[in-house]
C-alpha cells in the first residue's frame, strides 16, 4: 500500500481536527448531563432538599415517608366515560393498591405534627392500563412552580431568620397555605379526609375531545373535626391504628369527583383553585377493603408517580407532574437501593 | 461469512446510520432526562423507552443481516493491535446495542413500572418486582451508558482516523463513498 499522500503538518492538523470533534462531542454530552450547570434544578437536588437537617431516613420515601398500605376496588359507575376513554371509567370494578400517608420525610413523625396528609393510588384495568396518582388533603398546592417548591424547602431549612419572609414576599400565593394550615380542621382518621389531584390533567373522551380535569376523592365517612391538640392526645400513631381497626370493621369509601375546567381556568398553576360551580362528574367509588403495614405491604415498592396514566388521561401544561415524576423516580431509586435499612418482617418470625 | 466487496450492503449502511443517530440521541436523552425536573422530562422519558426498544429490534435485525452479508475485510496492512481493537470494540457495541435496552426494560420491570411506548404500546414485565434487581440493573444501565458513550466516541475517532489519516477505505465501506485507495475510474 502506498503511504498516504499527506505531509507531516497536514496529518497533525487532521489529528487535531479528530481530537477537536471528540472533545466537542464529549463536551456536549457533559453539558446535557448538567455537569457544567451546578444551578440546574435536578431531581437529585430537589430530593436532597426534602431531607431533614440530620439527613434522610434510609430505605423510606423521601417525602410522605410515614404511611400504611391498603387494597380494595374502584367501582366506576360509567359517568366518567363522558370525559375520558380510560377503561377505569367504564362501569365496572377494578382492583386498587394504595397508601395513606403523612407529608413528612420522617417515617416516625407523630401524627399531630404533620399538617398535610396524602393518598397514593393505583387503579389497574383489564386492558392492561395502570393509573397511578398521589393526592393530598389540601385543596390546592402551596406554590405555583416546582422551582418555588424547591425554594420553599430551602427557605424552611435556612438558618437565615428572614428566609421565610423573603420566600413569602417572592411567592405570595404561599399565604393561602399558611391560612389553611392555621384554620382548616384536623380529623382523627384517614377515612375522614378528602384527597385531591391538585394538578390538572387532560382527559380525552371516546370522540377524541379533550377536557382539563382535576379530581378529588371525597370521604363518605362522617367527618368529625378536631384540633391538633386532641389528635396529639390520641397518640403518635393513631391514624394507622385507627384506619386498620376501622377498615377491619367495614370497608371505607370515597366518591371520585371529576371537576372540569372552563376554558378560561388556569390549568398550569395548582396553587390556584378553579372557581366554585364548575361542572363536576361523579365517576365512581373507591372502596378500601384491607389495610396492611407498609414494611411487607403491597404499596411499599410502588412508585405512585402521577405521570403513570392510562390512555385517555395525559398531563396538562401544569409543570408539577413532570417534576414529581422525576423526583419520585430519584426517591424510588434511592430507597430501593437502601432496602436493607427498612427490613421486611421475616416470614419465619411468624408463629 | 460471504465474500464481500469494498462496501457494506446498502441495507447495512442504512441500518448503521439510522442506528448511529438513534443511539447518540438515546445517550443524550438519557443523561438529559436524569438532570431535569422540567416538563420535557415526560416526553424525554417516553422517547427514551420507545427509541430503546426500536434500537433493540434494529440491532437484532442488523445482527442477522451481518451474518448473511458479512463485512468487507479490514485492510491487510492494518496493524494487528488495531485489527484486534476494531473487532473487540464491535463486539462490545453489539453487546451494548442489544444489552442496554434489555437492561432498561428489565429495570423498569423490577421497579414495578408499566413499560408504555408511543402509541400506548404496552410491553409485559420481564422480571418480577425486586428491590435488589432494580438497584443492580439501575447501576448497570447508568454506568454502561457512559461506557457506551465512550465507545461511540472511540468508534467515531477511529472512523475519522481511517477517513482522514489512513485513508484506507474503511470509512468509505460504511459511508458508501469511493475508496481513496482504489484506482480512479
Amino acid at each position: 500500500m502506498p503511504e498516504p499522500q499527506s505531509s507531516q503538518p497536514r496529518a497533525l492538523g487532521r489529528l487535531a481536527l479528530i481530537a477537536g470533534i471528540i472533545v466537542a462531542g464529549s463536551g456536549a454530552f457533559a453539558y446535557t448531563a448538567g455537569w457544567f450547570s451546578p444551578d440546574r434544578l435536578t431531581p437529585t437536588r430537589l430530593v436532597n432538599a426534602l431531607a431533614p437537617p440530620d439527613g434522610p431516613v434510609l430505605g423510606h420515601r423521601r417525602n410522605h415517608a410515614k404511611g400504611i398500605c391498603f387494597t380494595g376496588i374502584f367501582e366506576a359507575n360509567g359517568n366518567g366515560s363522558a370525559l375520558s376513554r380510560a377503561q377505569a371509567f367504564s362501569a365496572g370494578q377494578y382492583p386498587v393498591v394504595g397508601r395513606f400517608n403523612l407529608g413528612t420525610p420522617n417515617p416516625d413523625a407523630a401524627d399531630a405534627t404533620v399538617r398535610v396528609r396524602g393518598m397514593g393510588l393505583q387503579i389497574s384495568t383489564p386492558d392492561g392500563a395502570v393509573w397511578r396518582a398521589a393526592m393530598i388533603d389540601l385543596p390546592f398546592f402551596p406554590v405555583s412552580t416546582p422551582t418555588a417548591f424547591y425554594h420553599l424547602l430551602e427557605a424552611s431549612k435556612s438558618k437565615d431568620p428572614d428566609a421565610m419572609k423573603t420566600f413569602i414576599a417572592a411567592n405570595p400565593e404561599f399565604s393561602a397555605f399558611t391560612d389553611w394550615a392555621k384554620s382548616a380542621p384536623w380529623t382523627a382518621s384517614y377515612a375522614e379526609d378528602p384527597y385531591n389531584s391538585l394538578n390538572a390533567f387532560v382527559f380525552t373522551d371516546g370522540a377524541g375531545a379533550n377536557h382539563a380535569v382535576r379530581w378529588s376523592l371525597r370521604p363518605q365517612a362522617k367527618v368529625t373535626p378536631i384540633t391538633d391538640a386532641e389528635l396529639a392526645k390520641l397518640g403518635p400513631n393513631h391514624l394507622e391504628d385507627e384506619i386498620a381497626a376501622r377498615v377491619a370493621k367495614e370497608p371505607q369509601r370515597w366518591t371520585m369527583v371529576l371537576t372540569v375546567a372552563d376554558p378560561t381556568d388556569p390549568t398550569s398553576d395548582p396553587s390556584r383553585m378553579w372557581p366554585a360551580g364548575r361542572r363536576t362528574v361523579e365517576a365512581g367509588t373507591l372502596v378500601v377493603q384491607n389495610i396492611e403495614a407498609e414494611a411487607d405491604g403491597p404499596c411499599r415498592d410502588v412508585n405512585f408517580d402521577p405521570t403513570i396514566l392510562p390512555d385517555g388521561i395525559k398531563v396538562s401544561d401544569d409543570p408539577f407532574p413532570a417534576a414529581r415524576s422525576a423526583a419520585y423516580a430519584r426517591s424510588y431509586d434511592l430507597r430501593t437501593a437502601e432496602a436493607k435499612y427498612y427490613p421486611r418482617t421475616v416470614e419465619g418470625d411468624q408463629p | 461469512m460471504s465474500e464481500t466487496g469494498q462496501h457494506f450492503t446498502l441495507l447495512q449502511r442504512l441500518l448503521h446510520w439510522l442506528m448511529a443517530a438513534s443511539i447518540v440521541a438515546m445517550l443524550f436523552i438519557g443523561v438529559g432526562m436524569l438532570s431535569t425536573v422540567m416538563p420535557k422530562y415526560i416526553p424525554l422519558l417516553s422517547t427514551h423507552k420507545t427509541l430503546g426498544i426500536a434500537i433493540l429490534v434494529l440491532a437484532l435485525v442488523r445482527l442477522a443481516v451481518r451474518f448473511i452479508f458479512g463485512a468487507p475485510a479490514l485492510p491487510a496492512d492494518l496493524p494487528t493491535p488495531m485489527k484486534l481493537a476494531a473487532h473487540l470494540s464491535h463486539y462490545a457495541l453489539y453487546a451494548l446495542m442489544i444489552g442496554m435496552p434489555l437492561i432498561g426494560w428489565a429495570m423498569m420491570s423490577a421497579g414495578d413500572y408499566p413499560v408504555v411506548l408511543y402509541g400506548d404500546i404496552r410491553l409485559p414485565p420481564i422480571l418480577p418486582q425486586s428491590d435488589s434487581l432494580h438497584t443492580l440493573l439501575w447501576n448497570a444501565h447508568f454506568y454502561l451508558a457512559f461506557a457506551f458513550f465512550a465507545l461511540v466516541m472511540l468508534h467515531l475517532a477511529a472512523a475519522l482516523f481511517h477517513a482522514l489519516i489512513r485513508r484506507d477505505g474503511v470509512f468509505e465501506a460504511m459511508s458508501g463513498g469511493r475508496n481513496p485507495q482504489s484506482p480512479a475510474e
